[in-house]
């Protein structure tokens, strides 16, 4: 069959954004009909990834992959930007910024984590998370007037072009030992060069390269700024498809230490990066009065506990980090939105102090802000529980053990400032008095994502029975 | 003829009635209250079909029920029960309809719909903890009962509530999570010797002993960490009288009835078959903080100035009692650990029910507020002597039966192996003695010296109809207490047998 039928989901979404283009410019009328039709894209792209998923095809000439965890992955960052597009309908009112940019580059962006999920060289990484960085870059200062917006912006493109020179620096120290961008070449060879200091070293600095998006301690200096001056519609898909698209990008370039046993020379380096981040983040975020840089700091120790699955280096870790990632896109994109729609106009409404009382003001965005606080704080029956029991399976196959026991003592510090959160919602009585906007979309969004957050908890076997498969 | 669903309706009827009660419009207090109280009424009767049809005979899990549920990681819904679940059930389900009734008046007057919503959540999760026997199952219940115990003291308790609250989740989610560990480390162990990955607890207990020793002291003391926090053992009680001080009165019962049953229950059900060997180098160790437990609880108990914080440290020495019960390893002390679970459910029960019925009336807990009120209110007077009695062990009354059987089972222990374990504990008999009956004369003989005493009503029918099951089950089991040792004597020899004998009793 034609290898352009492999690709489908790709296609779907260049065209789609090529299409966003034309509208935007010959529509007076775009900012209402652009949102719509970047989701009938998305969704469009998303299940036709679905649809695909047992099609597992290498095609370009061994650039690129298609079907299995590449199509789950494409699912889940476009089921992800959907609901983030949901999301900016209202947000995007509340500050009168519409360009119609905003829509076409979440799509690019998408695009770019799509590439970076089906890469099978190491130059369709680097162009893939060209693509998407620099989306996300101007995505970040989108809201040129505001000057935190600017800050964050330039803070990240200054670190974020700092964090791609080291890609790409090791992506040549690769290639100059083996001669080869392929990754495949890489996957069959890795026993032969494994031994070669500059190879290691080169795929060292591909490493710190993508650590740094997947917001990874010690890379992880960007992060609070960056989640606290962007749009927080932004800092929502920055966390959840930018870090899954990273994550996919270390999986699929370092399958050879992932899945063949014995030859995890990096697990030390894994381990400790896991250690740091869940313990860093989840000190750090107990200190902060700023919800959104809360939600940065829990970034930081949820990257950790996944970084946990590339240190086990089993096919356990591998669908564990897969599920994880799932898991962890709809928690946030219901976290985010509910700061998104609580939020007011000119950053207002974003201490965490903001949503003492919430429960008697806003009693179902209250609902769900709780169950999401109890699924990322790992509680059963949500989906964050069930995301760190596969992680900690995967560390205790790997004799791990002390890495999942180091896991449960961050898990307990973490419950605090979520608990926290709870509390005030629940516990206390407001103090300022502010008007909540009604978003119906917003709030739809976030219901779509809560309802994924329960039913990955209590039924999570079919998504399970799918990653694992293809993840051995 | 079994019905082997009866475990899962009995699971479902909470679930699914607090989920209408949701829908239910919140202006409708009384509906919402009835339909709160027709559940778990429904709930109990479910539990006595299964009372009807369990053989006491039958050392094994009935009414077993099982589908695979997470077929990647061998996860099933596996449910039954054996005659200690049973009475840990039975008593459950008996408790949350009385506790429902008792905050009908003054005990909760806000939010009426979301409190009877998170009480069933609760019930759901006792009744979920005490049928698993599946280790992922089990957790999940476990752990998701932290949410509404959490919410019930945060939203309805007293005025120290969110630090009492928050105390509680992290101290009870910290032990849980590192049982997590352990499960996981179990399961991947078993699928050596089983070929699988498996979570089910009866594959688990033919792995179990075989788990090298210097291992299994390890896991021994993960998961025996998590049900110390729950039971609470000494020194690990300190979140519990913040937590029962500051809970609603109908918290306080469910806690002290039977959250902190789970923590022992856990410990016969898990620690005790799963690790034998190490169950019985560490029971003298636990003995002992169990009996430090019996001695400091009831010693802190004596001095303590509110009524409510006094009960709460005599369940610290209670519990204590039954954990030395479960760690001496006899037939008879087992047996008595397990009774006296029940009795501690339905005597401390009582005393809160109570205590909460005169804060309705009078808003303070402190002891000395009180005094002479045995004129004004001889009823409430009667019944709480009644309960007072029944704690401290009077014989004829329940509380002696689960005592005494510890304490002989205690004093010729093989395990234990000395006296002085039993000469110690029965101290706490007699400060148990000194502190109920010394807060009694001051709250009820004497002189009326508080004005603000003379106005106080005496109880109700409906308080009355409250405590009057709970009484009878008290001289029930006193005075006959073979229906209730008869059902979980098969189930206790079995645990015995397992930690004994392990080696014999895989062979079966």
């Amino acid at each position: 069959m034609n290898e352009f039928y492999y690709i489908i989901p790709f296609i779907i979404l260049a065209a789609g954004i090529l299409i966003s283009l034309v509208i935007e410019m010959y529509f007076t009328s775009s900012e209402k009909i652009l949102p719509w039709f970047s989701i009938l894209t998305f969704l469009a792209s998303g299940f036709s990834a679905l649809f695909l998923v047992n099609n597992v095809k290498v095609v370009f000439e061994n650039m690129l992959m298609s079907g299995g965890n590449v199509n789950f992955f494409i699912f889940i960052f476009n089921l992800g930007a959907a609901l983030v597009t949901l999301l900016s309908i209202d947000y995007i009112k509340k500050y009168h910024t519409y360009y119609g940019e905003y829509y076409i580059l979440l799509m690019s962006s998408v695009l770019g984590m799509s590439l970076m999920a089906g890469a099978k060289d190491l130059i369709v990484i680097f162009m893939g998370l060209e693509i998407m960085s620099v989306c996300f870059y101007a995505l970040a200062g989108i809201n040129r007037n505001k000057l935190k917006a600017n800050e964050a912006s330039l803070k990240y493109f200054l670190l974020g072009s700092f964090a791609t020179g080291f890609l790409v620096y090791g992506m040549a120290l690769v290639y100059g030992s083996m001669q080869n961008t392929s990754l495949e070449y890489l996957f069959l060879n890795f026993t032969k060069f494994n031994t070669n200091i500059l190879f290691l070293a080169g795929l060292l600095f591909i490493l710190f390269g993508l650590s740094f998006k997947i917001a990874a301690f010690p890379f992880h200096m960007w992060v609070p700024d960056v989640y606290q001056g962007s749009a927080t519609t932004v800092s929502a898909l920055m966390s959840t498809g930018g870090k899954a698209a990273a994550f996919s990008a270390i999986i699929v370039s370092f399958a050879s230490v992932l899945t063949v046993v014995n030859t995890n020379v990096f697990a030390p380096y894994f381990g400790a990066i896991a250690v740091f981040s869940m313990l860093f983040g989840s000190i750090v975020a107990i200190a902060q009065t700023d919800i959104k840089r809360m939600m940065a700091y829990s970034s930081i120790a949820h990257a950790g506990y996944m970084t946990i699955g590339l240190a086990s280096g089993n096919s356990y870790g591998v669908s564990g980090i897969i599920f994880y990632l799932a898991a962890y896109t709809f928690m946030n994109i219901g976290a985010f939105g509910i700061i998104s729609i609580v939020e007011g106009k000119n950053d207002t409404n974003l201490t965490i102090k903001s949503y003492a009382g919430l429960a008697n003001k806003k009693p179902i965005l209250a609902g769900l802000l709780a169950i999401i606080m109890f699924s990322l704080a790992g509680l059963p029956p949500f989906a964050g529980f069930f995301g760190k029991y596969y992680i900690f399976i995967a560390a205790v196959k790997a004799k791990l053990t002390w890495l999942a026991i180091v896991g449960v003592i961050s898990s307990a510090i973490s419950v605090y400032f979520y608990i926290r959160i709870i509390v005030l919602m629940y516990f206390k009585e407001s103090e300022e008095d502010f008007v909540i906007e009604n978003s119906n979309t917003g709030l739809l969004s976030v219901i779509i994502a809560v309802l994924f957050v329960i039913l990955l908890g209590i039924a999570p076997n079919s998504v399970i029975n799918l990653i694992s498969y293809f993840a051995k | 003829m079994v019905n082997n669903q009866l475990l899962s309706y009995l699971l479902l009827t909470p679930l699914i009635g607090g989920g209408l009660i949701l829908f239910m419009p919140k202006a409708k207090e009384n509906a919402i209250r009835y339909a709160g109280l027709f559940i778990s009424l429904i709930a109990f009767v479910i539990s006595l079909f299964l009372y009807a049809g369990f053989d006491q005979h039958n050392p094994g899990f009935q009414f077993t029920q099982k589908f695979l549920w997470i077929d990647n990681l061998n996860i099933s819904y596996f449910v039954g029960i054996d005659g200690i679940s049973l009475l840990m059930l039975l008593l459950t389900t008996f408790l949350t309809p009385l506790t429902l009734i008792s905050t009908w008046k003054g005990g909760i007057t806000k939010k009426i719909k979301e409190f009877t919503f998170f009480m069933l959540m609760l019930e759901v999760g006792m009744i979920g903890v005490f049928i698993s026997l599946d280790m992922f199952l089990f957790y999940i219940f476990w752990e998701a009962m932290l949410i509404p115990m959490y919410f019930i003291i945060g939203v309805w308790g007293g005025e120290q509530r969110i630090y009492a609250t928050v105390k509680f989740f992290i101290y009870t989610m910290f032990g849980s999570l590192l049982m997590l560990v352990a499960i996981i480390w179990l399961a991947v162990y078993a699928s050596g010797p089983l070929g699988i990955f498996t979570t089910n607890l009866l594959d688990l207990y033919k792995v179990g002993p075989n788990v090298p020793r210097d291992i299994q002291n390890y896991m021994f003391l993960a998961f025996a960490f998590s049900f110390a926090i729950k039971v609470p053992l000494f020194p690990l009680h300190t979140w519990l009288p913040d937590a029962h001080t500051q809970a609603p009165t109908a918290g306080s019962v469910i806690l002290a009835g039977v959250l902190l049953k789970m923590g022992t229950y856990g410990l016969i059900r898990f620690c005790l078959p799963l690790f034998p060997q190490a169950a019985v180098y560490f029971a003298p160790f636990i003995s002992i903080l169990a009996i430090i437990g019996i001695i400091y609880g009831a010693l802190v108990a004596m001095v303590q100035k509110d009524i409510k914080r006094l009960v709460a440290y005599s369940s610290v020495s209670h519990l204590g009692f039954v954990v030395l019960g479960i760690f001496a390893l006899t037939q008879e002390s087992v047996q008595g650990a397990v009774i006296q679970m029940v009795n501690h459910g339905l005597s401390t029960g009582a005393l809160f029910l109570i205590v909460g019925m005169i804060y309705e009336r009078t808003h303070t807990r402190e002891i000395s507020f009180y005094g002479g009120i045995a004129k004004i209110v001889p009823i409430f007077s009667f019944a709480l002597m009644f309960a007072s009695l029944s704690s401290m062990g009077l014989p004829g009354l329940n509380g002696f039966v689960g005592e005494f059987l510890i304490l002989i089972g205690s004093f010729k222990s093989p395990v234990l192996n000395s006296w002085w374990y039993t000469i110690f504990a029965a101290s706490g008999v007699i400060f148990a003695a000194i502190y109920l009956l010394w807060l009694y004369q001051r709250v009820v003989f004497g002189e009326v010296k508080n004005p603000k005493l003379e106005s106080l009503t005496d109880l109700s029918p409906r308080e009355m109809l409250i405590l009057v099951p709970i009484f009878f089950f008290i001289v029930w089991i006193g005075v006959y207490p073979s229906t209730f040792l008869n059902i979980s004597a098969a189930s206790s020899g079995r645990v015995i047998e397992q930690v004994l004998y392990p080696l014999s009793s895989l062979v079966k």
